[in-house]
């Protein structure tokens, strides 16, 4: 496994210990009780539907992903080299959870699942991605959407 | 990501994430976290095992529940099967060891074409078991395509033109293409199902006993000390996985 514990030290305690941004006191939102949620995903992991542009070193825009498109047409041009994808090759929900996610609106732990997702590449500076975030919680509130889970790679 | 939560909740959007490295946590303090013993790449656990990625999944939703924050909390269990010792796996194809002249151009192009035709049948059937599923195709480039460029690179550098003219930086081309042909060898390799084969073990045999590994680490080494500006932005961790630097010069 590349646990971060397997990772060559070095390399480890470089990730781990990166300076990372400020982003001052932590934001609260009380959601509505979960049963009656319409959760969104966010990834970092670089997804994107086949016919989009492939991610580019740098940026910080995102991909659309729609509720209903054919998932197993979903790849990944993410330019780390630093994690597992074979997880991702053998089962998409590994990284992206969208059948999990519709299982628990199937089951009533949600209320349901919003009609797009969205996939960016992580490591965007904060300057960068501040005006995209903020634009993007618009978008999500057109869509109705009630609370989001966010999920790295 | 624990960045996009401070942006997206205070802009009135309530968030929930999984963290992959607890200490980010700890520092960002994004409303809603919780941190996985998870290797990076497998924010869910594991492939192929819904019951234990919807656990994850629903008590990280279940913290949308929790009355006040910053919030962070752990997942107790280990991902399935991480506690299995690895039984040899090995790649459904046995290669010639990887070309030793590297400045042999025609050599290396003819030795990249041979591994693709040998992976080929293992390649259209592990996408076959996925119901056509692959991350093949982010270059727009054919397998075929590829070893000409790869191996120009390792012998021209950075004078190599982009097979895709004034469209793509030969960087950028190298980028996509590199990324593709090693999807096409990873998703060929693991077409033997075995369910817990790793990033780790295809890495030991793609960078350590293919021609392809060779090349690339090739490429690696001269654009570490390269002057163009696309390739020297790369190379550091955009090229070799962290567990496969010690097979370059400079790690």
């Amino acid at each position: 496994m590349v646990h971060l514990r397997e990772m060559p030290d070095h390399l480890r305690e470089a990730l781990i210990n990166q300076e990372l941004p400020e982003y001052g006191d932590t934001p609260w939102v009380t959601p509505k009780p979960l049963d009656e949620c319409r959760v969104a995903l966010i990834s970092t992991a670089g997804l994107h539907r086949r016919e989009d542009d492939p991610f580019t070193p740098g940026a910080g825009d995102y991909r659309i992903i729609p509720d209903d498109y054919d998932m197993g047409d979903l790849v990944m041009s993410h330019l780390s080299t630093n994690f597992d994808r074979s997880g991702f090759y053998q089962d998409v929900n590994t990284s992206f959870p969208i059948d999990r996610l519709h299982e628990l609106a199937e089951e009533g732990v949600i209320g349901s699942v919003a009609s797009r997702h969205f996939s960016f590449m992580g490591a965007t500076p904060p300057t960068v991605m501040e005006p995209i975030a903020r634009d993007l919680a618009g978008v999500l509130k057109a869509d109705n959407v009630d609370a989001v889970a966010l999920v790295p790679v | 990501m624990g960045g996009l939560a401070h942006y997206l909740e205070d802009e009135g959007i309530p968030t929930t994430q999984i963290a992959l490295i607890r200490k980010h946590a700890e520092e960002i303090k994004p409303p809603r976290a919780l941190a996985v013993p998870f290797e990076l790449g497998r924010p869910l656990g594991a492939p192929n095992e819904p019951e234990f990625q919807r656990r994850v999944l629903r008590d990280c939703l279940d913290l949308l529940e929790r009355e006040s924050g910053p919030v962070l909390e752990d997942f107790p269990d280990d991902p399935p099967g991480a506690d299995v010792e690895q039984e040899g796996w090995a790649c459904p194809v046995n290669f010639a060891a990887p070309v030793e002249d590297v400045s042999d151009q025609e050599l290396l192009e003819q030795t990249l074409l041979q591994e693709i035709a040998l992976l080929k049948p293992w390649y259209e059937e592990s996408k076959q078991s996925r119901g056509g599923r692959t991350n093949y195709g982010i270059s727009g480039k054919a397998p075929e395509e590829i070893p000409a460029f790869l191996a120009s690179l390792v012998v021209n550098r950075e004078d190599t033109p982009s097979p895709f003219g004034d469209e793509k930086p030969v960087h950028l081309a190298f980028k996509q293409m590199a990324d593709d042909i090693r999807y096409y060898y990873m998703e060929s390799a693991i077409a033997r199902p075995d369910g817990r084969v790793t990033d780790l073990d295809i890495g030991n045999w793609l960078w350590g006993e293919t021609t392809l590994g060779k090349v690339l680490v090739e490429i690696r080494n001269w654009a570490m000390e390269s002057e163009h500006p696309g390739f020297k932005a790369l190379a550091p961790t955009a090229m070799v996985p962290t567990h496969q630097r010690h097979r370059t010069i400079h790690g």
